[in-house]
């Protein structure tokens, strides 16, 4: 890939691959702004989020996929239906086009299985070294097709925390390929898109569904840490219901890393009344985003928002964010 | 003759451990006329009589010190005869506030004993027998002043009989607030494991039985539950491990008495003072080679954690054994029991059954344990016995509250030119652990009546006690204090002194100011600011924490200093998947949660996994220990293993390079692993002296501090302070706090005391 000057090459790279690979628009149509027609919704959501990775291509994804189903996740737990998504492209000069090319299909299929347009976009080439090979930014639009309002300081005390399925795959996944560590088995990205899920559940549960998150960046420790501060309540994890796969419980182990911490991007975590909890379970294993699904804790009761975890062997341990990294402790 | 008056002030540990019938007592001996009372400062005196007969009065009140009392302030000035006759206590002015020290728990008296075991007396064989020479304090108080309404006696009216006790000055039971008989005082009942009262027993009788038989018994003590079991049933011990989730950590014993003791322990001088001193800690003593205890007490240790009754309720229930197990009641890492729902609740399914009594136990107390080093008591846990003992300052400083290490945390407060170290809270690991803090901190504001507007943590960003120091925050400042400065103050501090010093901090891990993990540190420093001179070389901890949990990877991790990715085939290498260790040299050559490390405990555990002692541990400073019980008899005068020692860029490193050669290569000349100890230990103690002499070089004669986990390791500290006394250094030893994260918080406090008198 040559340096982009905003002429010649940055046309030929859009009218070529970026928007024939993207998007349904066709280029004579291509205007300053995507004109959005036919949403008679007052209620809309809008998310954006940036995606760096190394590497870009990892097993079970590239960052393509991980940009899409990302931004598609993040409209879907506050309940919307995705619409449309914007992709904004950053790419560093001497990147592969083979790689981008990956990327961009990768990204298309992500939007047509999230059932999602992308509607509008840029591309900007950096010199070589002001980047790492490709940054993207994806917004999104979502319409709400119903009144719930799906929100972090809604969880009860006495609702259940459900999880769609193994927790730690994403974040392992990378480490593992960016490292190349010599794994026993390989370790794939769990990203995807999760709004069919999450319009069944709402679409069954409704009100009974209180609070919607993904556990990305800071996995869900972090997540479930949040939700319990902004509902004021206390979290109780049972650290044997945590769905996690040998090959991600053996990395972690040897790895000294602590698979709750670890990001997840195809995760989804649920917090429902306790009554629909196990219909919500049984709902979500039968489908093809929640077959691993298991219920992995409780809201017990109102207080300052403290996240704790029984343990296998009987402890209550205490969860608190973190600073940065995973950092030693015992002394 | 002439007729002189003083008035004597004296502040500390005075009220509440029967110091006025003591002083009415001195006086009237001696025939002096005049007055005592408790005010908010502690005790006034005023005396007079005959010079001599005061001269003698004065020194009798050092010199014959009632047992729990300890005086901090001793203040005579000439006063005017007023020609009174006789002595008299005066009551206390109720209104006024009493800030004066709360006592900590203790031991039972040798007359309360007597009477306990006196088939006449009218306490014969009554388990809360106590006098104010003896007893539960700390533990029963809910508020100040002491007074039995404000602590969990109130819960029983005085008979008569008692009553008259209490308010007879000459008693040793006057004002003593727990004083009970079996008329109207607590009483033991029997519950089996459901918590089921089982009333047609006897209580104590039953619980013996079912001793004797083999099963576990949950025992309401002093400061909490014990689980007891006979230790000479290997059976009943090993159950006892299962249920609870210990796989090895020694359980400590209780035996009778010192003669029971001897049976299975070496007890020297020393040790037999501080087995029966009225702290009564958990003394470690080396284990006789016919012990006949279950060798499930104490797997592959040397030594037993042993003590003796300090309730009569432990004298009435070890009269006929050799030793139980008394080990505390909590599953795995949460706090020790304390109110009996709460027990019935945590040690369903490891107890069989409950001795329990009504007594309500406020602030729950682990024992303490200490051990004897350089000829004197050196505490590993400081708590029950101890606490709220107050530790002097080198002079007063703004109140502040200190929070602590993650581990054994124990919190601080100070007020004036005091520090008070709390009870021993435990890991900040479990939920439980850290609420139970959260109450501690209240409950001690509330003893002390201060309330700190500095708050002083640790500066690593993770910790719990972090958090809560965030999370208590409010407008109070927040002072982030390095592990190991914390470490060098708390040590000088112990030893009251407040002057610059060398602090030698050996230590588990810390988070230094550079962001990487310390523990192997020459700081010079003093309570307000200090300067890292010198450190062991950096090392990758592979795994973070779990480098602490498996010491193979730290073993690794010097190997491949030395010998790159191609590592000498050692026999602890069998042990580990290959799959595992290549993976760890890849996390090694990439850093990949691979925290560089100057810790000597990590360093220690290499050396245990070179050896062939363990690679992995099942409980904190493992396998440090075990590597310092394997040094030879011989050990003193084997050759130590080389460090090398270099500049750079003003700081000496401290390379283990050479000293894992040398050692290597004895493994694989086939040399004793005793010998090998032998030889790191002795390597690490020469080179605390040469490091010392070096910086004494630089900047001046400075006395030397060791401090930090490491320096629990006897051998190495004896040997390091014998090699820097004979090089003429002036060594600090801790004697009253902790020298692991057990005394961090003294250290935090003062530091944010030195640094807000900078202000
Ligand atoms: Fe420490
Ligand atoms: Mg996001
Ligand atoms: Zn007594
Ligand atoms: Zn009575």
């Amino acid at each position: 890939l040559g340096h982009g000057s905003g002429g010649k090459l940055s046309h030929q790279l859009l009218d070529e691959l970026i928007i024939p690979t993207l998007s349904q628009v066709a280029q004579s149509d291509q205007n300053d702004a995507a004109i959005l027609e036919g949403i008679d919704s007052t209620r809309l959501a809008f998310t954006t989020d940036s995606y760096v990775v190394d590497p870009i291509i990892f097993p079970g994804g590239n960052i393509g996929d991980l940009a899409i189903n990302g931004t598609v996740n993040d409209l879907a737990m506050s309940g919307a239906r995705p619409l449309a998504i914007s992709v904004g492209l950053i790419l560093e000069e001497g990147l592969a086009l083979a790689e981008l090319r990956e990327v961009l299909q990768a990204m298309k299929a992500a939007a047509d299985k999230a059932q999602v347009k992308i509607v509008t976009g840029d591309t900007k080439v950096v010199p070589r070294g002001k980047g790492d090979k490709i940054f993207i930014n994806t917004s999104g639009i979502g319409v709400f097709d119903h009144d719930l309002k799906i929100l972090g300081n809604a969880a009860k005390p006495g609702d259940k925390i459900l999880i769609n399925g193994s927790i730690g795959d994403h974040g392992m996944a990378v480490l593992a390929s960016r490292e190349g560590l010599d794994l026993q088995s390989d370790i794939a990205t769990d990203s995807m898109a999760l709004n069919h899920l999450v319009t069944k559940l709402l679409a069954e549960f409704g009100e009974n569904v209180h609070v919607l998150r993904d556990p990305t960046r800071g996995g869900v420790a972090t997540t479930l840490k949040e939700i319990a501060l902004q509902s004021q309540v206390d979290i109780c994890l049972q650290e044997t219901e945590l769905p996690i796969t040998q090959t991600v419980a053996g990395a972690c182990s040897i790895l000294g890393l602590d698979p709750l911490f670890v990001a997840n991007e195809g995760k989804l975590l649920a917090i429902i009344d306790a009554e629909k909890a196990d219909a919500a379970l049984a709902l979500m294993r039968s489908q093809p985003e929640g077959g691993g699904a298991a219920i992995i804790g409780d809201v017990v009761e109102k207080s300052s928002g403290r996240v704790m975890m029984q343990t296998a062997i009987g402890g209550m341990r205490a969860i608190e964010m973190l600073a940065g990294e995973q950092l030693p402790r015992i002394c | 003759m002439a007729v002189v008056a003083r008035r004597v002030r004296i502040e500390g540990i005075v009220q509440g451990v029967g110091f006025r019938p003591f002083i009415y007592r001195l006086a009237r001996e001696r025939q002096l006329a005049g007055t005592v009372l408790n005010d908010s400062q502690g005790v006034l005196i005023e005396i007079e009589g005959e010079r001599r007969g005061i001269e003698s009065f004065l020194a009798a009140i050092e010199t014959e010190l009632p047992p729990l009392a300890s005086i901090s302030g001793f203040q005579v000035v000439d006063s005017v005869p007023t020609g009174q006759s006789g002595f008299v206590i005066v009551e206390s002015q109720s209104a006024q506030r009493r800030v004066a020290q709360i006592a900590p728990d203790s031991y039972v008296c040798p007359d309360c004993l007597r009477e306990l075991f006196d088939p006449n007396d009218r306490r014969y064989r009554y388990p809360f027998i106590n006098c104010t020479n003896c007893g539960p304090r700390y533990s029963i108080v809910t508020d100040i002043p002491y007074d039995r309404p404000l602590t969990t006696m109130v819960d029983f009216p005085m008979c008569p009989a008692c009553q008259a006790e209490y308010e007879d000055p000459v008693s040793r039971r006057f004002h003593a607030q727990p004083n009970a008989c079996a008329d109207c005082g607590p009483q033991l009942t029997f519950a089996d494991e459901n918590g089921q009262l089982i009333a047609a027993a006897e209580p104590l009788v039953e619980a013996i039985e079912r001793l004797r038989a083999g099963q576990i018994v949950a025992v309401k003590g002093l400061g909490g539950y014990h689980l007891a079991v006979d230790a000479t049933n290997d059976e009943a011990v090993k159950r006892l491990r299962q249920r609870k989730h210990r796989d090895e950590k020694p359980f400590a014993v209780m035996a009778y008495n010192l003669e029971q003791i001897c049976r299975f322990s070496h007890v020297s001088p020393g040790e037999e003072r501080l087995l029966t001193s009225v702290e009564r800690p958990i003394v470690l003593l080396r284990q006789r080679k016919d012990h006949g205890l279950s060798l499930e007490v104490a797997p592959k240790n040397k030594f037993f954690g042993t003590m003796i009754p300090y309730t009569p309720l432990h004298y009435l229930l070890l009269e006929q054994f050799h030793a139980i197990v008394m080990t505390s009641g909590n599953q795995g890492d949460e706090p020790i029991a304390f109110e009996n729902s709460d027990a019935q609740n945590r040690l369903e399914g490891i107890a069989d059954c409950y001795l329990q009594h009504n007594r309500r136990i406020h602030i729950r107390t682990d024992d303490s344990i200490a051990r004897l080093l350089d000829g004197e008591p050196v505490l590993y846990r400081r708590s029950r016995g101890y606490v709220p003992r107050g530790v002097k300052l080198s002079g007063e400083q703004k109140p502040v509250l200190a929070v602590g290490a993650e581990l054994k945390n124990t919190i601080c407060l100070t007020r004036g030119d005091r520090a008070f170290l709390s009870h021993h809270i435990g890991d900040l690991k479990n939920q439980t652990v850290v609420d139970s803090m959260k109450q501690a901190i209240d409950h001690f504001q509330g003893l002390l009546e201060v309330q700190p507007t500095i708050i002083a943590h640790d500066l690593h960003p993770d910790y719990l006690s972090t958090h809560v120091a965030e999370e208590l925050a409010g407008e109070s400042n927040l002072v982030a204090v390095q592990h190991h400065h914390a470490h060098l103050a708390s040590c000088l501090t112990d030893n009251g002194r407040n002057e610059a010093a060398i602090g030698v901090i050996f230590d588990g891990i810390g988070y230094g100011n550079d962001g990487h993990i310390w523990g192997g540190e020459f700081l010079v420093g003093d309570l307000y600011d200090f300067e890292r001179v010198g450190q062991f070389a950096y090392r990758p901890m592979p795994g973070g924490d779990a480098a602490t949990k498996e010491p193979w990877r730290m073993a690794v991790s010097y190997l491949q200093a030395v010998y790159g990715n191609k590592l000498p085939d050692l026999p602890f290498l069998q042990d580990v998947e290959s799959s595992g260790l290549n993976l760890l040299l890849q996390m090694i050559e990439k850093q990949l949660n691979s925290p560089l490390t100057s810790s000597v405990g990590r360093l220690f555990d290499a050396v245990a996994a070179l050896v062939g002692l363990r690679n992995r541990v099942s409980y904190e400073g493992q396998a440090a220990f075990e590597l310092e019980m394997l040094i030879a008899a011989s050990g003193e005068a084997e050759a130590p293993y080389r460090f090398d020692v270099v500049a750079a860029a003003g700081l000496l490193q401290i390379d283990a390079v050479p000293m894992i050669k040398a050692l290597v290569a004895d493994l694989r000349a086939g040399i004793e692993p005793a010998v090998v100890s032998a030889r790191f230990h002795n390597g690490l103690a020469q080179t605390i002296v040469d490091v010392c002499r070096q910086i004494r070089g630089e900047r001046g004669v400075l006395p030397v501090a060791l401090s930090g986990g490491v320096f629990q390791n006897r051998y190495l500290t004896e040997r390091s302070a014998k090699l820097l006394r004979e090089a003429g250094f002036d060594v600090l030893l801790h004697r009253q706090v902790p020298p692991n994260d057990g005394g961090l918080a003294l250290g935090q406090a003062v530091i944010a005391g030195a640094r807000a008198g900078h202000e």
